[in-house]
């Protein structure tokens, strides 16, 4: 029976209309908080199925769903999943029922309304991920601002406007350009499908202009410097659930698309643009690193810290043609892509810990300044153990997640070329300058005044919700397997489209 | 020979005229007393034409000395010309009963109106195509006229009218010139004669330049767009609404008998013309509209994006871009009905809420309604998953299929701009605090059906494959 289940398209319209339920319900807000737990916590389990039933053998799409959609376009309901978004599936319902939990007490002001936000977005999020349509996927990455515009323009901080307005352009700018290439990619290919764009006679011509159009939509989801300006704004004026989401999941579409789209489709424009997207990358390592290390806003440092760990995603995808250009064998780019998507996962849960961590600070606090904390330690021990855990994961520290996916970039890196590895594997150094130094000032010393005097340690809700996260982290940190074994055959699938040159 | 001619061709248009002259009848003998009963017939005329043309879909022909046409397209425009007709009556009776504009002139002239309309629709020749046009302009006009006490609505009808004369007489100057060269005024007989390439080209693309002048005119395409803000800011609003939505459904079947019917050889003339009417329209409608604080104003400006948008599909000449440009005019007069239907549920005796301001705080005092004009404001920004991101999709496709990669490219970066300010209407009813109370005067009637025509741009945007296949028939 559970073999006949669509479980994709379950996982996909089970949140959306949960959410729908959860608008209808209103006011009562003792029953849809439970609703809305029940429903995040069956997608979990559901999408566990995904990882049980999965076959890691093969690169082919996996609980693939056809139906005819826009028959006049031959556009088709057509959904599947690889090594690629499988796991990228389960981290997002995961986060999502982190994201309701830490609503919980929190969100005072139409509660029904925000946790339907979020229900939705689980549901547009898994559709994007598992999206073998073009149109499907764009409708789906399209759909996804809404509810993420409406939750930090009404939950968000004081100058929330500019913020969400910010968000909203930046990231549909970026889409209509995509929207052009695809179009473009339909016009050769005479199908809609993603898997056939693949396989389209390409000239070096248009694959530049698809790679610059695929470049511009993706760079700002992931983001990449020069244009993650929006990113650091959108996040100190979100609540904590939209910070939590947008980190852990929107930016890893970014990357995914580079993945399902720019790599696969664009192979020797990628090859011929190589330097230019990993100089963005190494940029975005070092000086976005720099960056993190001035700021005073805690949000705001795990902001250009994202910045900064998604670089790794970039820098890991677009090494893999230097390390084709020096070496015979193909290990090396195996272990960049794999590394690169690793570290998408592990960055997932890593900052969506940090920022569920400052929203436990500032549900007590109402302040994110750094220089406003101190010594919290002694009153909150509990949560100081997790946040210090997490600082360490952040900062790649060996037996975590975070220091799986960015030493095996840097381990690739040094097959592409020296400097490469050498320029990555500073943030080592930086990411430990500013994730340290944030701790000490904030942790660590002595109670620095009244209202940390005053602090009280995390609750059952708030140990259980950091427990979990910490669990994850610690458990690719020693035993990444199996998360490499779902994803090995894609890779290797996607190696030969990339080293097979279109022209 | 002479032959009778297929009345049943002409049904809706001759059950209308007896319908509209009762009308005017019972309007003469009751005076103002029985607006109800002028309000029901007016309805109910609407009604039994949409009817009509349901009843006799499909099968079709020319008729009248071949001035006549019926064909799916005219069957289709015409029961959404009568439909959307229907809802305009329905959300204004409120509105114009308020601000006693609720006269029996004005669902007479609304269904004079309507008939010119789909005569237009039905036009063949070049002669009914104008009989049609007058006949609906004329009754705009006046309608606009109505409100004599008021300075601007009286400017605005002035405007309108000058202008519209002149975009007539250009229209009646191009069309004189068609007849020059190819000795016809017939669609058919100009196609066969342009076909068979009698005429001389360059007299040809003289005549589509005047043409296109009037067509640009009616849409309110840059740069012929100037009347279109003012009389959509000066009339009141029940007009604006009845002007903005089916009128551009009878824009677009008169440009498409003349250019896509009878001038299709003389594509690569007007293509470009088209071209540069669809540019400027996206980025002046697009650009402009961002400094617009009154909600009216800005709709105009956004009406003249969207009527580049709509250029689009037509000017790339494939059976498949016209049925992308139905598709965007269907779903275009939709959208304004909600946008329009909005403004006029919130509006009251005394106040109009006209200006962006005036929905501060909406979701908090009306949430189901915020949530419809949410709906509305994405769609018509072309956010999936809404009916206004397919009508886009469709053009956008037509024009790259034949590759004019460059406007499609202007098209989406202006829809960027475009975004802003219907995010504008979104932050103001989401993120603000309420400044004035929004009380609901309208009946229940009009409440669910404002509800269900945004619904259904939501509806549309979920499953469009149909539409867009009726659309594909159409013109297939």
């Amino acid at each position: 029976m559970f073999a006949e289940l669509p479980l994709l398209s379950v996982l996909i319209w089970l949140p959306i209309l949960g959410g729908i339920v959860t608008i209808l319900l209103g006011d009562q807000r003792k029953v849809l908080k439970p609703f809305a737990l029940g429903i995040a916590a069956v997608t979990m389990l559901l999408s566990f199925g995904l990882y049980t039933g999965f076959d890691s053998t093969t690169h082919q799409m996996q609980f693939v769903e056809k139906l005819p959609w826009i028959e006049t376009f031959s556009i088709f309901y057509h959904l599947g999943v690889d090594g690629f978004s499988m796991p990228l599936i389960i981290l997002t319902t995961i986060s999502t029922l982190l994201v309701v939990v830490a609503a919980w007490e929190v969100i005072q002001d139409r509660p029904g309304q925000y946790l339907a936000a979020f229900l939705i977005m689980e549901g547009l999020m898994i559709a994007v991920f598992s999206a073998l349509d073009a149109v499907l996927f764009y409708v789906f990455f399209e759909a996804m601002l809404i509810p993420l515009f409406l939750v930090i323009g009404i939950w968000g901080g004081p100058n929330r406007v500019y913020a969400t307005l910010k968000f909203f352009l930046y990231t549909f700018f970026g889409s209509v350009f995509l929207l052009v290439a695809l179009l473009y990619l339909r016009h050769v290919s005479d199908s809609f499908a993603i898997l056939d764009f693949h396989n389209a006679a390409l000239s070096l011509d248009e694959q530049f202009w698809l790679l610059l159009a695929f470049l511009i939509a993706f760079a700002v989801k992931v983001p990449m410097w020069p244009v993650h300006t929006w990113l650091p704004d959108a996040h100190v004026e979100a609540p904590t659930g939209g910070s939590v989401i947008l980190a852990a999941i929107t930016l890893k579409i970014g990357g995914y698309g580079f993945l399902r789209f720019a790599l696969p489709i664009a192979p020797d424009a990628s090859l011929a643009l190589d330097w230019f997207i990993i100089t963005l990358s190494l940029i975005a390592v070092v000086y976005i690193g720099f960056v993190a290390l001035a700021q005073t806003d805690l949000k705001k440092l795990i902001a250009y810290s994202s910045i900064a760990h998604m670089g790794f995603v970039t820098l890991g995808l677009f090494i893999v043609f230097d390390i084709f250009a020096n070496a015979a064998t193909g290990s090396g780019a195996v272990l960049a892509v794999e590394g690169a998507m690793v570290q998408m996962i592990s960055h997932g849960f890593i900052s969506a810990a940090m920022f569920l961590a400052v929203g436990v600070l500032y549900d007590r606090m109402h302040t994110r300044e750094i220089s406003a904390y101190g010594g919290v330690v002694n009153t909150m021990p509990k949560f100081a153990a997790f946040a210090v855990f997490f600082a360490m994961a952040n900062a790649g520290l060996p037996g975590t997640s975070g220091f799986v996916g960015e030493f095996m970039v840097i381990l690739a890196a040094f097959q592409a070329n020296f400097w490469f590895a050498f320029l990555a594997a500073t943030t080592l150094i930086l990411g430990a300058a500013y994730t340290l130094w944030m701790v000490k000032r904030v942790f660590f010393g002595d109670v620095a005044n009244q209202e940390v005097q005053a602090l009280c340690d995390i609750n059952r809700r708030e140990f259980w919700m950091l427990a979990s996260l910490a669990v994850i982290v610690l458990l690719i940190g020693v035993w990444p397997d199996p998360l490499l074994d779902v994803m090995h055959a894609s890779v290797e699938h996607l190696l030969t489209q990339v080293s097979q040159s279109k022209l | 020979m002479f032959q009778v001619p297929n009345m049943l061709f002409a049904l809706p248009e001759m059950l209308m005229l007896g319908m509209a002259c009762v009308i005017l009848l019972v309007v003469a003998f009751t005076g103002s007393r029985r607006t109800e009963w002028v309000y029901g017939l007016s309805q109910l005329t609407l009604l039994a034409t949409a009817v009509v043309v349901v009843w006799f879909i499909g099968d079709g022909g020319l008729a009248f000395a071949d001035t006549y046409i019926k064909d799916s397209l005219s069957d289709l425009l015409k029961l959404f010309i009568c439909v959307v007709n229907m809802l305009v009556l329905l959300y204004s009776q409120a509105y114009l009963k308020a601000r006693q504009l609720l006269q029996g002139e004005f669902f007479v002239l609304a269904i004079f109106s309507t008939l010119g309309m789909l005569i237009m629709v039905s036009a063949n020749h070049m002669l009914t195509l104008y009989l049609g046009l007058e006949l609906m302009s004329l009754c705009l006009y006046a309608m606009v006229a109505m409100h004599r006490d008021s300075g601007v609505a009286t400017e605005a009808a002035m405007k309108y009218f000058i202008l519209g004369s002149i975009a007539s007489g250009m229209l009646l100057y191009g069309m004189s010139i068609i007849y020059g060269v190819t000795g016809s005024l017939s669609m058919n007989e100009i196609a066969l004669a342009v076909a068979a390439g009698s005429g001389d080209e360059t007299i040809l693309s003289f005549g589509i330049v005047f043409l296109i002048i009037g067509v640009g005119f009616k849409f309110g395409a840059v740069p012929f767009h100037m009347w279109l803000p003012d009389v959509y800011h000066g009339a009141p609003t029940a007009m604006t609404l009845f002007i903005a939505a089916a009128p551009k459904i009878a824009a677009f079947a008169m440009i498409i008998r003349l250019l896509a019917e009878g001038l299709i050889d003389l594509q690569h003339h007007w293509q470009d013309m088209l071209v540069m009417l669809a540019v400027l329209s996206m980025i002046v409608g697009n650009v402009v509209a961002i400094a617009q604080s009154n909600l009216k104003r800005m709709l105009a400006y956004s009406t003249i994006s969207h009527v580049g948008f709509l250029l689009m599909g037509v000017l790339s000449g494939t059976q498949e871009g016209f049925a992308a440009a139905l598709f965007y005019t269907l779903i275009y007069a939709l959208m304004t009905l909600g946008a329009f239907g909005m403004i006029l549920l919130l509006s009251r005796q005394g106040f109009e809420a006209e200006n962006i301001d005036d929905f501060k705080g909406l979701s908090e005092r009306q949430p189901w309604f915020a949530l419809m004009m949410l709906i509305l404001m994405f769609s018509m920004a072309g956010i999936p998953p809404l009916a206004g991101f397919y009508a886009k999709l469709t053009v956008i496709k037509a024009v790259i299929d034949v590759d004019l990669l460059l406007v499609a490219l202007v098209a989406v970066v202006t829809s960027v701009i475009g975004a802003f300010y219907y995010l504008r209407v979104i932050k103001v009813m989401y993120f603000d605090k309420p400044v004035v109370d929004h009380k609901l005067e309208a009946g229940s009637v009009m409440q669910i059906m404002l509800s269900a025509n945004a619904l259904m741009v939501l509806g549309l945007g979920i499953v469009p494959g149909i539409l867009m296949k009726i659309c594909s028939i159409v013109f297939a």
